[in-house]
Parts: structure tokens; sequence; C-alpha cells
């Protein structure tokens, strides 16, 4: 159950953003899109997420078309976005449950599926605080079990580790990996920070709209470091 | 069916638990009709001759004139109070939350608009408890058929604020919406001084004022307020609701990309 984009183009106005753009998110894997600011992840992400729609391309999601089947392509996502999107002023288990009833759960199936999420995000013992009093990465951690609790297929995270601490930043970026591997999840994880990628996570390179390369990670930097390979690649002339 | 019920649930109590956490905006949107029907009604009263008009049937005093066009003003600012807020979510990302829910887009919208209804038919009641308490009263009956005109007067305001909201970019356009909106809303219609009143000055103003749909609100909920119906207000109201909520709808459009902007 991957992720599969195909032939997807996106203008904003006479600016093009995103230009044929095809790559397969696998499952089971951890896929970086990988890509300097400005390269296209956020309005690759809007569409992937269908706040907005573009008339060119396909994305299916967990084998559902995005464009003829919106709501069971976004029944099999879970979303981080790159914004902090908790109500502050609630609960971690408050704010939980309100994305559970966006999907439809509720009662005794709504709070077990909400605690075995924080349970996985190590957030049990904090569920009854307010999200306001959390720290970045523990808010982010709290994004992340909400976006698990409907069980999705497909997970995507939006830069998930911007503004957090390099502690919070290494913790969560391991929690998602090994969500990965445990629950034989689709991660698709955009990011501009080449340490968040391991040797064996699939590399979706984007830049200036258009995919330049994917791969396994090591098979793509070969005997430089993913950071030095990300760099020729996106500093060279397009 | 059974996916829709929760999130409606959720929708209507979080923003309920959102005006609970605001309790300047539930003072706020008590004292600003009050001060109109207590300090402004008061100074006008004996400016103001009234004569007898349906639904009275009788002499009224300018303060008991006043309170239907002050519910139409509660739920206009709370109207326009719930498209800030979208705005807001949608500026603070949260709004990303919603929309992604995999149920459909005008749903997402009619829960919300629900939501801001009831907090708008509830900010109602308490003014009308509170002038209740200072002596200007209603037929008993009449706080209990008044009951669906306000929530529809509700969903016509809270629609117009829906479709406002899609179209404005940023959070500090809003200052405009209410030099635009709201008081022109409010001043060109029936709310303060009846339609035949305004004839008397303008015809062109009295024209305004009759095509205003926030005046059609405000006779609904007058009517309704006296155990009456009054068919035209209610006919125009539903089509007001009808054609705000469309707009809302299609501003929200993913096609046409109103989140977009903040890519």
């Amino acid at each position: 159950m991957s992720l599969k984009v195909s032939d997807l183009s996106f203008s904003y106005g006479p600016k093009r953003a995103l230009d044929a753009v095809t790559f397969e998110a696998r499952s089971g894997k951890f896929t970086a899109l990988l890509g300097p600011n400005g390269a296209g992840k956020s309005t690759l992400f809007g569409l992937l997420t269908r706040l907005f729609t573009s008339p060119q391309g396909v994305i299916e999601v967990a084998g559902q078309d995005l464009r003829s089947a919106p709501r069971a392509a976004l029944a099999q996502m879970g979303i981080v976005f790159q914004q902090q999107t908790l109500d502050l002023d609630l609960t971690v288990r408050q704010n939980l449950t309100y994305f559970a009833a966006l999907h439809g759960l509720s009662g005794r199936d709504a709070r077990t599926r909400i605690d075995a999420a924080l349970d996985r995000l190590s957030m049990l013992e904090r569920a009854h605080e307010k999200a306001r009093a959390l720290n970045g990465g523990h808010r982010r951690r709290a994004e992340i079990a909400r976006a698990l609790i409907h069980q999705p297929k497909v997970l995507l995270l939006d830069e998930p580790t911007v503004g957090l601490d390099a502690a919070a930043r290494a913790a969560i970026t391991t929690h998602v990996h090994d969500l990965t591997q445990d629950h034989a999840l689709t991660v698709l994880w955009a990011t501009h920070l080449t340490d968040e990628v391991l040797p064996d996570d699939d590399v979706v390179l984007l830049h200036q709209g258009r995919i330049r390369a994917t791969g396994p990670a090591q098979d793509l930097c070969g005997t430089q470091t993913l950071k030095d390979w990300f760099l020729s690649q996106t500093q060279a002339p397009a | 069916m059974t996916r829709y019920l929760p999130a409606f649930r959720a929708i209507t109590t979080r923003e309920a638990l959102r005006f609970l956490h605001q309790r300047e905006r539930f003072l706020a949107a008590l004292v600003r009709p009050l001060v109109w029907l207590l300090v402004f009604a008061a100074g006008f009263r004996a400016a103001l001759g009234l004569s007898i008009t349906p639904p009275y049937q009788t002499y009224i005093t300018y303060e008991t004139y006043i309170v239907p066009g002050l519910c139409g003003m509660i739920l206009l600012f709370n109207g326009m109070q719930s498209s800030l807020s979208l705005v807001y979510d949608r500026e603070m990302g949260s709004m990303r939350l919603l929309l992604t829910a995999p149920l459909p887009r005008w749903f997402l919208l009619f829960s919300k608009l629900c939501a801001a209804t009831f907090i708008g038919v509830l900010q109602c009641y308490t003014f009308l408890a509170v002038a209740w308490a200072f002596d200007i009263t209603l037929p008993p009956l009449g706080y209990l058929t008044a009951l669906p005109a306000l929530i529809l007067a509700g969903l016509m305001l809270g629609a117009l604020g829906l479709a406002l909201s899609s179209f404005i970019k940023q959070l500090e356009n809003f200052a405009g919406v209410m030099n635009f909106v709201i008081f022109p809303m409010f001043f060109l219609s029936s709310a303060l001084y009846p339609l035949w009143k305004m004839a008397e000055s303008s015809e062109l103003l009295h024209d305004i004022c009759a095509a205003n749909p926030f005046t059609h609100a405000v006779e609904l909920i007058r009517f309704a307020l006296y155990v009456d119906i009054a068919p035209w207000p209610l006919l125009w109201t539903v089509l007001a609701t009808l054609v705000f909520m469309a707009l809302a709808i299609w501003g929200y459009d993913p096609a046409r990309g109103l989140v977009r902007r903040k890519g």
C-alpha cells in the first residue's frame, strides 16, 4: 500500500511550482522528500493532502485515487503539517479526541486508539496536559500520535522537525523510522536536513519543482556523504 | 452517517469550548446590545415616535422596538466573529486539519456554521433574559417561537461570515469587514428604525434597506417574537442563506485553492 504520484504539475499563475512530478513511496519504507527551501515541497504537500487540487497528474494513496475518491484516499492518510495545528487551550487528549471524531471515531473505540497512539509515541502520561504546557518536541509527538489514530496506511510529514532542538529532532526522526518498520507504514517525510535520512531510506530529490533523483540514499550518494551529494545536486545550475 | 455524527458533535463542541475559553468575547457580545438598549434607546425614546404597525398591536416603547434588531446585531457580530476565527484558523494551520478530514467539505463548513449559530442563539437568549430583567418583556410564547427565527437568521449571517472568510486573504484585512459589512448592514436595516420612517426621509435609502437581507432577518425575528410569521422575510432569509452558503462552498473549493495562498 504505497503512495504514487504521476505526472503532477502545478502553477501559481504563470509561475510553474511543480513540473511533471512522478515518484512512488513504498510500503514499510521511510521516503525522504529532500529539497532545498522553495523546491516545491509545500506545494506538493498541499496537493497530496487535497488542500488544493491540480487538473494535471494523478495521486494514488494506498490504491485510492485522490481525485475520484478523495474521502477514501484521505481516510488512508495521516498528516503532520509543518505548522503547529494543536488547539493550545485543549488537553492533548481533547485534541486527539477532536481529530478522531473528524475521522468518524468516538466512544470506547476512539479512547482505545488514542491511548495506543499516545503510548506508541511515549506521550500517554501527558494526555491530560494542555497542549500549551508542552514543549515543541512533545507537541510534535502529540501531532504524530494524532496522525496515527485512524491507523492510516500512509503518513505524510511536512518538515516536522522545524524549530526543534537537536535532541527532540533526533528523537522524532528515530520514532518515525521505528514506526515505519513496525507498522509497515508508507512514510513520506519532507525535509532539507540530510542528517534525518538513514542510508537505506528512499530519497526523492525535488529541486526547482522537478524530481532530480529517486532511489535508496546509499545508492544515490555513492562514496559521498548524503549532505555533499544533496548540495552538489541542488547547487549545480538547473 | 456514522462518520458524520461524531464529526458534527466534535466541531460544535470545539467551537463551544473555544467560546467558553473566551469570556471577554461573551461579555463583549452581551454588553454591546445592552448599551444600545439601555443607553441609546433611552435617549432616543423621546425623539422617535412609533405608530402601531404589525406585529405590534399597541403603542410600544422604543426599547421594545429595537430588541429584535439587537438580537440581529448579536447574530451579525457573532457571524463575523466566527468568520474572523476561520481566517485565524487558516493562518494558524488548524483549518488544514479540518479540511483534510475524510468528509465532504460542505459538511465540514456546515458543521462550523451550525456551531457558530448555536453560540449566537445562546447569546441572544442571554440578552433577552437581561432585557426581561430590565422590564423589557415580550409575549411569553414569543421566547419560544423566536427560536427557529433566531436559528435561521444566525445561519444566514454565519454563512455570510463563512463566505467572507473564504475571500479575506489575511487577518489584517478583517477591519475592512467591520467598515464595509457590519456597519452598513446594521444601519441600513430596520433594526433601529422602521422602514416607513426611513421612507419619509429618503426613498432610495428605504429601497436599500428593503433589499438588505439583514432587514428581513430582523423582521423575521420581530414577528416570531410576537408569535407571528412573516412570509416574505422568511423567504428572503432562506434565499440569502442558500446564496451565502453556496458562495462559501465555492470559496472553499479545493480546485479554487483558497488554502494555497498560505501555501
